[in-house]
């Protein structure tokens, strides 16, 4: 244990799915599902941290406070986060911080949402400065079609084929079946996604997550408040990373229509890199470390990004790792065990801190019917618009 | 009659009639000459670079395939499109030899099929779509079937 670590005292989710109500009762459902899980009594948080629930990005929805009136005011501290889909980590480091700073005791932390049918879009109104609507007008440019690029240039550079992309989501189709929270539990065939309608090549429907409704929440405390209360299990937040990118970032970034320029040398890592390394050396563990991730498939292809990225293997060698069952529950570095994005579908403001939930069932052992035997260490990784990324590490 | 005008100001040129192909405008920072597309003002994104002027300056017309797709579904709006039916069209992010990846549609009459990443590609101007003031165009990449042998090979920075 050191001098940074907090204490995971309790986690909760409102299930994902499209259940048609407004986001605060998701919320609030969570909420108390973490505190039931903690043992501790609302009335006991003296810190409420809201991610703010967005619209492909924006920011601007109520959220703190939202949350604390919905649970009934009880005169904690309040902040909100917006870091797109990085927003419930970003909840998260404020939570930690203050509590590190010993300026608060126990922190509810929260996001939810309730998003939209079909492709993700902008808000209304023309808006010639901005980037998000611009990418829409002049090239038509949907979230699918940048997560196609970077599935074309696996297939390109390192040989990564649909087939490949397929039995990633075999994969977290099977990890899900049992997974309580998952909005899709049912079994996924190869053949069954190589024949859904391709929506961006060389992307189909089934390579491609949706957007659900879900909310989760974490309680965080000290770790002498979890030890003198006996809360927690003894699982610990050992690193938030929530960097930005380092000039010149690049790799072609959603939503943006171009990269700054190679030209005068790039950085060490690329930005997802960097937020791996952030977390690896604020955490003072090697990758090697680690047991279990929970990385952020918006589509198949992605999850082989993010093992590289995460320095899980070498780069372009992921297909390999996906080949030899590495990556499934049982193998050498079980990846997305809760089922991922490709059984919950994307609840933004919520994604992150589901990741930190599904991390801290495995390390608890109670991940019941999707478990990593023996985890210890668990990672997440996730990555948003306008430089926003996560990665949280957990132990016990 | 009406006029055929770009889809968005001063982001390229049409290269009508200047005797050169129409070209992406960038900026290019007089103290740091760390170019930029889109074209930016006020202040320089270099952090180490406090400079806030910047020149125009025309990016290279050709460049490399980073990666590609293409939209079998009508995106939503604010994306206009210009036919019913929709017709779906492909998608380039191209890197140039000033070390910037640039996306655009790929040129009419082209698919994913008819290229790879590395490949060649040149600007080319087109309509995006037609309103009440005319046709609106925009830049695109089109596949290069005569090669350029003064191109610049682009630095390799970008993953």
């Amino acid at each position: 244990m050191t001098a940074n670590d907090v204490a995971i005292a309790g986690v909760g989710m409102h299930p994902w799915g499209k259940w048609g109500k407004n986001f605060v009762e998701y919320g609030v459902v969570a909420a108390r599902a973490a505190l039931a899980d903690a043992g501790i009594p609302w009335t006991d948080v003296d810190l409420i941290v809201g991610g703010e629930t967005v619209r492909n990005g924006y920011g601007g929805y109520v959220a703190g406070a939202t949350f604390g009136q919905a649970l009934g005011w009880n005169g904690a501290r309040v902040a909100t986060s917006y870091a797109a889909c990085a927003t419930g980590a970003q909840a998260l480091d404020t939570a930690r911080a203050r509590i590190l700073a010993g300026l608060s005791e126990v922190a509810l932390v929260v996001g939810a949402d309730t998003t939209p049918k079909g492709f993700l879009a902008p808000n209304a109104g023309e808006r010639w400065d901005d980037p998000d609507w611009l990418r829409f007008r002049l090239l038509g440019m949907t979230n699918p079609a940048y997560f196609a690029l970077y599935a074309r240039r696996r297939m390109d550079l390192y040989g990564a084929t649909s087939e490949d992309f397929a039995q990633v989501k075999v994969k977290n189709a099977k990890h899900g079946l049992s997974n309580p929270n998952a909005r899709y539990r049912k079994e996924v065939v190869a053949e069954e996604v190589l024949s859904s309608a391709i929506v961006a090549d060389p992307l189909h429907l089934l390579d491609i997550c949706a957007t659900s409704d879900g909310a989760a929440a974490v309680i965080l405390c000290s770790t002498e408040y979890a030890a003198k209360h006996n809360l927690g299990g003894g699982v610990r937040i050992k690193a938030i990373s929530t960097v930005t990118p380092t000039f010149p970032n690049t790799v072609i970034d959603m939503p943006l229509m171009s990269t700054e320029s190679s030209a005068g040398g790039v950085p060490e890592f690329t930005f997802k890199e960097s937020i791996a390394q952030a977390a690896y050396e604020e955490a003072g563990i090697s990758p090697e470390d680690v047991d279990v991730a929970e990385v952020y498939d918006l589509s198949t292809a992605l999850e082989l990004d993010w093992i590289e990225d995460l320095a899980l293997c070498k780069r372009g060698e992921a297909e390999q790792l996906l080949r030899a069952g590495d990556t499934t529950l049982g193998g050498r570095i079980p990846v997305n065990p809760s089922g991922g994005l490709a059984c919950f579908g994307e609840a933004v403001p919520a994604q992150a801190l589901a990741q930190v939930c599904e991390l801290t069932w495995q390390l608890r052992g109670q991940a019941e019917g999707r478990q990593v035997e023996g985890a210890r260490i668990g990672i997440t990784a996730n990555q948003g618009l306008f430089g926003h990324g996560s990665s949280v590490i957990v132990a016990r | 009659m009406t006029a055929t005008s770009p889809a968005i100001e001063g982001w390229f040129t049409s290269g009508d009639g200047a005797g050169s192909g129409p070209a992406l405008i960038g900026s290019e920072c007089t103290t740091c000459s760390t170019v930029f597309f889109p074209r930016t003002a006020g202040f320089c994104r270099n952090p180490a670079c406090d400079g806030d002027e910047f020149a125009d300056t025309e990016l290279s017309r050709r460049g490399r395939v980073w990666s590609y797709t293409d939209a079998q579904y009508q995106p939503p709006a604010p994306y206009i499109p210009a036919t019913d039916p929709y017709v779906p069209f492909a998608l380039a992010a191209v890197e140039l030899a000033e070390g910037i990846v640039v996306l655009g549609q790929v040129a009419d009459g082209f698919t994913v099929n008819d290229f790879k990443v590395g490949d060649e590609m040149e600007l080319v101007v087109e309509t995006l779509y037609t309103d009440d003031s005319g046709d609106r165009t925009i830049w695109r990449w089109k596949p290069v079937t005569s090669p350029d042998v003064e191109l610049v090979e682009t630095p390799g920075g970008a993953q």
